[in-house]
């Protein structure tokens, strides 16, 4: 990718749980205004690594820096700078279950903007959810009354309510009916246009890949083993890529993909 | 007005002010934004949508970003509506009693299913899973044994103590075994051993098949064709009914040993003394007063505990709601079966 300035930089990053090593010198560059998908088998760590990028693990070697501020060893204080900067969907969703979904959009906007009154606080509220994708009578609903595709869209706007400059999302389209997802891909790809946003993004889900990603990378053998557009990872000859894009599911979405291309 | 530097929710609340404190009509000069966020471009397009404002140099990305917030505008309610608060209120306590109604009802269908689980137990041994029963003994009875016996015994040493100072003023301090003996062993060996099970195990009990059934646990194991009373509930229960008069003795022992330690070193009385003054005043009856009422004690430990776990269905905070209510209604029910005892064994003449 040409001229890209890096938003998210990771450097020989390692994890172990006791014996078992997760990452072992790992390294991964994303870029301002690009949409990376993080793909890889189940255990392979895609959300140890994004927790390690967020903060959430402290990682055992190497170095990690997000929006140009160090991530490793630093204290809570200069944090808080930078998570005014990003949101984060969590693949379960991860909402206040004793706040309605109005509520959880504005706990993120109160914490930092404390002096903002309600009435506006509200109003933001309730175009975040429009923004994710919600229908208005979801404002004043608890997290247990939603099902499963609502409760990421939620996330979402929740993730949205700072405007920030860095998204992730950990398999956003995970449990979703087809329509759903697809609909889910458009809405993030729209937000990203829009709002000129970076988006680190968890997927199992291969249309969500062709539909929206500018580039892969690709998490095996405890490291990202290969970064780029999806015809560029085709070209390599790792048995994981070429099962992974290759394999019947793959030629599917890649079917859909180059037919929609041409509609 | 014109608008200068960042347009942005850090200057939110201010904007705001500003906006509301122009006059009619208002003509919004955003050519010297140099940034927006959704929430400035909120902020200007709620004065176009309700004060009919004219927007003036606005570059593309600005209008761009009014045209979305726009499309955006679907007003959503924050909070479930709420009633004028008498009706509020009324509402509650009637919800309240409905709610305390169907507990109860609950509570003995509940009892009725364990009963049903006990008879296909028995009816197929084979099939029941012993390995969980003793899984259960270890962690109900044998890792309880510690911070009981430490319990009772301070227990002991507590009753001693306070007994001594009240019967030195008569100089009748040797009725202090008196006290200790009869107290323990009938009433407070089993009652405080009650009260610990119920914050070790009943809550354990109620927090487990909670979590257990928020992640569909419970539900895989029905569609497998297991009946999660014989599988989870009637193991909890045999454990606490078998453990707690086994716990309630080895408590009943502690107190008595520390109250012993307490006499011989306080007041002077050797050990073989009081071992023998226990003897003579300490009728058999009372032990038995205190290990009959043990096994009913934890048999309502664990169907409350078990019933509160089973009765979660939605979310996480009601898991801790649930184990909660499981140890008050657990220890209130043990008390009142506690005076309930009292009056009978009093009046069949285990005084």
């Amino acid at each position: 990718m040409k001229d890209c300035q890096p938003i998210i930089t990771v450097r020989g990053l390692a994890n172990r749980f006791g014996e078992q090593v997760i990452h072992e010198n790992l390294d991964l560059t994303v870029c301002r205004g690009e949409i990376i998908g993080v793909v890889g088998g189940s255990g392979t760590g895609k959300s140890v690594l994004m927790r390690s990028i967020i903060g959430l693990q402290t990682p055992d070697e190497g170095e990690i820096e997000v929006l140009g501020e160090n991530m490793v060893g630093r204290t809570e204080d200069e944090a808080k700078n930078i998570r005014r900067r990003w949101g984060i969907l969590f693949q379960n969703g991860a909402l206040f279950s004793t706040l309605t979904v109005a509520e959880n959009v504005e706990v993120p906007i109160r914490e930092y903007f404390p002096y903002i009154k309600p009435p506006l606080l509200d109003e933001i509220a309730s175009y975040k959810i429009a923004m994710g994708g919600l229908p208005p009578d979801a404002g004043p609903k608890y997290p247990s009354e939603l099902s499963g595709g609502m409760v990421k869209r939620a996330g979402l706007a929740r993730a949205l309510a700072l405007d920030p400059e860095l998204l992730f999302l950990d398999e956003p389209t995970a449990g979703l009916d087809p329509i759903s997802a697809a609909a889910f891909d458009e809405l993030i790809l729209g937000l990203q246009k829009r709002l000129d946003l970076t988006v680190f993004l968890i997927t199992h889900d291969l249309d969500t890949l062709y539909a929206i990603c500018d580039r892969v990378a690709v998490l095996a053998d405890r490291k990202v083993i290969a970064v780029g557009t999806i015809p560029e990872l085709l070209a390599l000859d790792h048995p994981w890529i070429q099962e992974y894009f290759n394999g019947p599911r793959g030629r599917a979405a890649a079917d859909t993909a180059r037919e929609h291309a041409e509609a | 007005m014109r608008i200068l530097g960042a347009l942005t929710i850090t200057r939110a609340a201010s904007i705001n002010r500003e906006i509301d404190a122009e006059a009619d009509p208002l003509v919004i000069d955003l050519s010297g934004v140099e940034r927006m966020d959704t929430v400035g471009a909120w902020l200007v397009y709620r004065a176009v949508r309700d004060r009919n404002a004219k927007v003036v140099g606005a570059s593309p990305e600005a209008k761009s970003l009014l045209d979305q917030v726009a499309e955006f505008d679907k007003p959503a309610k924050v909070r479930p509506e709420e009633g004028a608060s008498f009706f509020r209120i009324l509402a509650e306590l009637g919800e309240w009693i409905v709610e305390s109604g169907r507990t109860l009802v609950g509570l003995l269908g509940f009892f009725g299913a364990t009963l049903i689980g006990f008879a296909n137990v028995v009816s197929r041994p084979k099939r029941f899973r012993w390995n969980a029963v003793v899984q259960r003994f270890d962690v109900v009875g044998i890792r309880a044994l510690g911070i009981i016996g430490l319990m009772s015994f301070l227990i002991g040493i507590v009753i001693g103590q306070q007994g001594a100072v009240q019967l030195q003023q008569f100089g009748a301090e040797i009725y202090t075994i008196n006290l200790i003996g009869r107290i323990t062993v009938r009433e407070l060996g089993t009652l405080m051993t009650a009260i610990m099970v119920a914050g070790r195990s009943g809550s354990a009990f109620a927090a487990q098949l909670g979590t257990m059934k928020i992640t569909e646990e419970i539900d895989a194991m029905r569609t497998i064709g297991v009946s999660p009373i014989e599988a989870l509930v009637i193991p909890r229960m045999i454990a606490s009914v078998v453990m707690m008069p086994l716990l309630a003795f080895w408590a009943m022992l502690m107190s008595l040993l520390g109250g012993g330690i307490f006499v011989w070193l306080s007041l002077g009385i050797p050990p073989l003394t009081y071992v023998q003054r226990l003897q003579e005043v300490t009728p058999l009856t009372d032990l038995w007063v205190g290990l009959i009422k043990a096994p009913v004690f934890g048999f309502i430990i664990a169907l409350a505990g078990c019933f509160q776990g089973m009765l979660v269905e939605s979310n996480s905070e009601e898991v801790g709601l649930r184990t909660t209510t499981a140890v008050v209604q657990s220890i209130f029910l043990v008390i009142v079966l506690d005076a309930v005892f009292a009056v009978f064994f009093s009046s069949i003449g285990w005084g």
